[in-house]
């Protein structure tokens, strides 16, 4: 029953992308963008019946079509910030209903049936879409325009933790996890949790300081790390994960390297020393990143 | 030793600030050929993964309404709220704003657009707070924008993984999947949990020192 649902859920996701693929060919014939998005949909609705080997060829054909630089935002035509301001006034507070329900109706899904919190989100955001179309009057037309407006502006790196996930796989596949494990024993004293935990946290930490973004430090950190020196040692696979990768974004707080949270916003608010933000949010940081060790230590055995 | 040579594909890649999509799927290249896979175990292996990752993407579902809500002012109707506290100090209004931005981004809510939020409605607010003695001083000035910009990221970071299928929830379950393990994406969670009011509290704290640091100077 889940399995199946989600099965409809991926295909209704397939659907939207593939939408966009096709909006962005008709509106300004750009065959990369629109390429992107059609393949990406596709392998969303079609991918259970396609040979896992073209789906995998189709991926590298997708990153290469990124690799080109050439996928545009194409523009859709967006509301005015008058209009926008004008329906936010005559419909108040009652906006923030639909925005709750999505979380709400999720979370309640994810307690007290057997579906699972996935199954909650596809169900929650359907219904939410209904309360959202009866509390703000609008027409159903906006849907779809503004859908691919919102799609257009988080671009395609919208794919990038499902592509880390999959490159995951082939880490495992190789047993790259093993070989970083079996590199590392000689630095670690095996069994030891506390330093299995502070290794973790803090490599975590600093792969994400170096290469700016905490997703692609998780998966190989966690295979080599986390895995062997904190979770097999009995650590709760939920929490030492789930405390992980918010580890990571200790590091993001500190580095140059994710710019679009610490750089981008000082050029947006044209503040005159670009590295304050960094400075700070230094002490958070690292007072955060200790806690993160401490709970880990406490809480996952 | 070979086998790394992925990892050092990303690390680099993301350095440099080559094209994300295309280092990621290099890197699996590699890693699969130096360890020893044909070209279509390769495939098929990024292929399968990638198919039965695809609840990683899922949150496009979501998009349909955050995007009708955003054309019908969600994002104004939030600046309002906040417009409405009149007495707060500086680092009063910076840490109702780190607590909203916690809150709403669990629960999935403003998904887009944190440099916009913060440029017209929450540094105007905490500089006229500031500023109700004398104008502030260009460096102090600067030090408000940097708070800002702070608390937007302590909530969003530590706020985000409350939120059931936000894309770091689902990233861990799928990693610990192609690990073997099966976890429940509500338990991780629930396991955030923690970290976030621990980082609003933090924020907090820093924004207290930041009034009692304007205080000092006559603010």
């Amino acid at each position: 029953m889940t399995s199946l649902i989600l099965e409809i859920m991926y295909i209704m996701a397939g659907i939207i992308l593939i939408m966009l693929g096709i909006a962005t060919l008709v509106k300004s014939k750009d065959f990369i963008s629109s390429g992107f998005w059609l393949i990406f949909g596709i392998i969303f609705t079609f991918g259970k019946y396609l040979p896992p080997s073209w789906v995998g060829a189709l991926l590298v054909f997708l990153a290469g079509l990124s690799a080109t630089k050439k996928i545009k935002k194409t523009t859709f035509h967006e509301a005015s910030a008058q209009e926008k301001q004008e329906r936010s006034q005559a419909i108040g507070l009652k906006i923030f209903i639909p925005a709750l329900s999505i979380a709400i109706i999720t979370f309640l899904i994810a307690k007290f049936t057997p579906l699972g919190g996935l199954v909650g989100l596809g169900v929650a955001s359907i219904l939410s879409l209904f309360l959202a179309l009866i509390i703000t009057k609008s027409h159903s037309r906006y849907i779809a325009n503004d859908t691919l407006s919102l799609l257009q502006q988080m671009g395609p790196v919208l794919i990038l933790p499902q592509l880390l996930s999959s490159l995951g796989a082939l880490f495992v596949k190789v047993d790259l996890g093993t070989f970083i494990t079996q590199s590392m024993v000689s630095l670690i004293p095996e069994n030891n949790r506390l330093v299995g935990v502070m290794i973790y946290c803090v490599s975590m930490a600093l792969f994400t300081i170096i290469m700016g973004n905490a997703f692609a430090a998780f998966a190989f950190i966690t295979a080599g790390i986390g895995y062997p020196f904190v979770i097999a040692l009995g650590g709760n696979p939920v929490i030492v994960s789930a405390l992980g990768l918010t580890a990571g974004y200790c590091g993001t707080l500190m580095t140059p390297m994710a710019a679009n949270f610490n750089i981008l916003p000082a050029t947006v608010l044209e503040m005159n020393n670009k590295s304050l933000i960094i400075l700070t949010q230094l002490p958070i940081a690292l007072i955060m990143l200790a806690l993160h060790i401490t709970l880990m230590y406490f809480w996952a055995f | 030793m070979l086998k790394l040579i992925g990892v050092l594909i990303i690390i680099i890649g993301f350095i440099l600030k080559l094209d994300a999509i295309a280092v990621v799927v290099i890197s699996g290249l590699a890693t699969g050929l130096a360890g020893g896979l044909s070209l279509e175990d390769i495939f098929s292996t990024l292929g399968n993964a990638f198919v039965q990752t695809r609840y990683v993407s899922v949150t496009v579902l979501t998009i349909p309404v955050i995007a009708l809500l955003e054309r019908n002012g969600l994002r104004e109707t939030a600046g309002r709220v906040i417009m409405k506290i009149h007495n707060a100090t500086c680092g009063g209004i910076l840490s109702l704003f780190v607590l909203m931005r916690t809150v709403t981004v669990a629960l999935s809510i403003l998904i887009s657009g944190p440099v916009q939020f913060v440029r017209p409605v929450i540094f105007p607010m905490a500089k006229a707070a500031a500023e109700r003695r004398k104008p502030l001083s260009d460096k102090l000035n600067d030090q408000v924008k940097a708070m800002a910009s702070a608390m937007e990221n302590y909530g969003n970071f530590f706020g985000q993984n409350i939120f059931i299928a936000s894309s770091g929830v689902l990233l861990i379950v799928g990693t610990l999947q192609e690990l073997g393990i099966e976890i429940d994406p509500y338990h991780v969670a629930m396991a955030c949990i923690p970290m976030g009011i621990s980082s609003v509290v933090l924020a907090s704290i820093q924004n207290i020192f930041f009034d009692l640091f304007l205080k000092k100077r006559g603010y």
